[in-house]
């Protein structure tokens, strides 16, 4: 058999074929010195790994040159799940907007209501009471959690262990319950509003997370005696998946991915936003910047949370949810129903909108459970975004996948990806 | 020295360093944009780079200036983790002409956000390594984030699968 070489001799696409093409030729110019002369054995190929795939976590496509069972080269094709919600940012007002950013990473979307309101509370210069940013602290920390167990969950059951998935899902089903409590929506939520957030906790809420927080360390720590001395568990992740400090720095990789190779780069500390000044917590690192460091990573940030979520629970005071300021938020829906200028500052609110100074931009971020989640917001001085720009950070992971799987086993690619945890409604936008 | 103090100072150097290709410095709610001339953009990436420790890329994004003058802008969100500050430098293209230096060459991690700058506005990074777009397939013509494409997609510019299975 006469071997081909090139790749682009063998591929004959028959569906976006400028596009397909593109890909295996720079897959090919990836690295000009890697050259196969002979295989005799046929061991030489190219193997697609997606977009539908169940351990892809979404949409992701793999191109994979292979050797056997060593990765040579491979380029990663994101865009499956492409929406344009940038371009729709700037058709819809900054409030109609929020529900897309549920949809971005649906794993955790308290984050993202708050990165979004956050942002545009810092563009449009609105003060926001007490109350309400310890109550988006409480609904940011238990969606950490919520996406820190579906990436623990789907992590082991990519490395062999499938029970291990109902048992997170347990926990985090207790958390969807306390959502459904917390805001009327087990999911999708959409809890916070620009100037504060949509209602206060019930106190059945209340107890019901100070209850999440007492059972949830005890089952934590049982997954730990599980997994750290699972032999199976600790030998499938242990060197994996390897970065370097420099390449990690070099490629922007955020969230625990950066701090498992000792960068303490967490926006909590770093650029303390909401009350994260005021209560204690500790930012875990690592230093082996392998797989298996980036779980430990997780594993302690979750009972940072439940610190947070004990602390917030403790210094949370009776007050106002929302600005008492209807130019600036909606007003609440007592006075929306029996008062006229009620109404009509609603009406507004929702056809107008909030409308920061004309000519202004201004960046604030987040830290996501998967990293760094800001918003970078031009205005026009009109209600709706100039520009949206949504930095997420499940973009840039999936940037250092690309260098780290290059010499690893076909195997681990899946443990990698399960490693990385990237969300492709996050990175596709 | 507080953050914003040493803000300042980075600015004031810069300023000393590239006398004239500063072009404009706009603040709002603490966050400072310094536009830079386009054909300096690349030297104060690596003076920031190399001298004030900004070795963490954040994001390189694009937005449409539609009807001014330039009409494309980039930005480039950097930070420093040493100090703790964050800098977003900007440089403004023409719209016939939309050619830009990447930055590849100085933070590896530019690569992606310069690809998604090239599918979304059309702004080409020259030197940039493998500028294929990320998001929209080769196939695909237009450049979506541009202010003229309509938010309802143009009919026909995209070949998609036929929805029923038999037919070919």
């Amino acid at each position: 058999m006469e071997l081909k070489n090139s790749i682009l001799d063998k591929s004959k696409p028959t569906f976006f074929e400028k596009h397909q093409n593109a890909l295996y030729k720079s897959l090919e110019d990836k690295h000009t010195t890697v050259e196969v002369e002979q295989d005799p054995l046929g061991t030489r190929m190219i193997l697609n790994m997606g977009p539908q795939h169940p351990a892809t976590h979404g949409v992701l496509r793999l191109l994979l040159e292979l050797e056997g069972e060593k990765i040579l080269r491979n380029r990663l094709d994101i865009g499956y799940l492409h929406r344009g919600i940038e371009k729709i940012a700037e058709n819809k007002t900054y409030q109609e907007f929020m529900p897309y950013t549920d949809r971005m990473d649906y794993l955790s979307p308290y984050s993202n209501n708050v990165a979004l309101c956050t942002a545009v509370e810092k563009i449009a210069q609105i003060e926001v009471p007490d109350r309400a940013q310890y109550i988006r602290m409480i609904g940011a920390e238990l969606a950490r959690i919520s996406s820190h167990l579906l990436f623990l969950g789907a992590m082991v059951m990519d490395t062999g262990a499938i029970s291990f998935f109902i048992w997170t899902f347990k926990e985090r089903e207790r958390i969807y319950d306390i959502f459904d409590n917390f805001g009327g929506h087990r999911f999708t939520i959409s809890h916070c509003r620009i100037g504060g957030v949509h209602n206060d906790l019930t106190p059945e809420c209340i107890s019901m997370i100070k209850e999440f927080t007492e059972s949830f360390p005890k089952e934590h720590s049982d997954w730990l005696k599980l997994l750290n001395k699972n032999r199976i568990f600790y030998d499938r992740n242990a060197n994996v998946g390897n970065i370097t400090y420099d390449q990690a720095l070099q490629l922007g990789v955020t969230g625990p991915n950066i701090r498992a190779v000792g960068v303490p780069y967490d926006i909590r500390k770093f650029d303390p936003y909401l009350k994260y000044d005021e209560v204690e917590f500790d930012i875990p690192t690592r230093l082996e910047g392998d797989n298996l460091s980036r779980y430990f990573i997780r594993m302690e940030e979750m009972l940072e949370s439940i610190r947070i979520i004990r602390q917030c629970l403790d210094k949370m005071t009776p007050g106002p949810i929302r600005t008492d300021n209807a130019k600036q938020t909606y007003p609440s829906k007592d006075e929306v129903y029996y008062s006229m200028e009620g109404l009509i500052h609603d009406f507004m609110m929702t056809d107008t909108g909030i409308c920061p100074p004309a000519g202004v931009e201004c960046y604030h971020a987040v830290e996501a459970p998967k990293g760094e989640l800001g918003f970078y917001i031009q205005s026009d001085g009109t209600g709706h975004p100039w520009r949206m720009k949504i930095k997420s950070p499940s973009f840039t992971n999936l940037q250092g996948l690309e260098k780290m799987l290059d010499g690893e086993m076909i195997a681990d690619t899946v443990v990698m990806i399960g490693g990385i945890d990237p969300v492709m409604g996050e990175s596709d936008k | 020295m507080s953050r914003t103090e040493k803000l300042q100072s980075v600015i004031e150097d810069l300023k000393n360093q590239f006398e004239g290709d500063i072009i404009e410095i706009k603040q709002h709610a603490g966050d400072q944009q310094i536009r830079v001339s386009l054909n300096k953009i690349h030297d104060v990436c690596e003076y920031l780079f190399q001298k004030h420790h900004f070795a963490y890329l954040v994001d390189v994004f694009g937005a449409d200036r539609f009807t001014s003058e330039d009409r494309f802008e980039v930005i480039y969100h950097i930070v420093s983790l040493k100090t703790g500050v964050r800098i977003f430098l900007k440089t403004w293209c023409s719209e016939e002409n939309p050619v830009v230096p990447t930055v590849t060459d100085i933070w590896e991690g530019a690569n992606w956000n310069e690809r998604e700058v090239w599918d979304m506005f059309g702004i080409r990074f020259e030197g940039h390594p493998d500028l294929r777009r990320i998001f929209m397939p080769e196939d695909f013509t237009y450049h979506p984030l541009r202010k003229e494409f309509p938010l309802l997609g143009i009919p026909g510019s995209i070949d998609l699968p036929t929805t029923t299975p038999d037919s070919e």
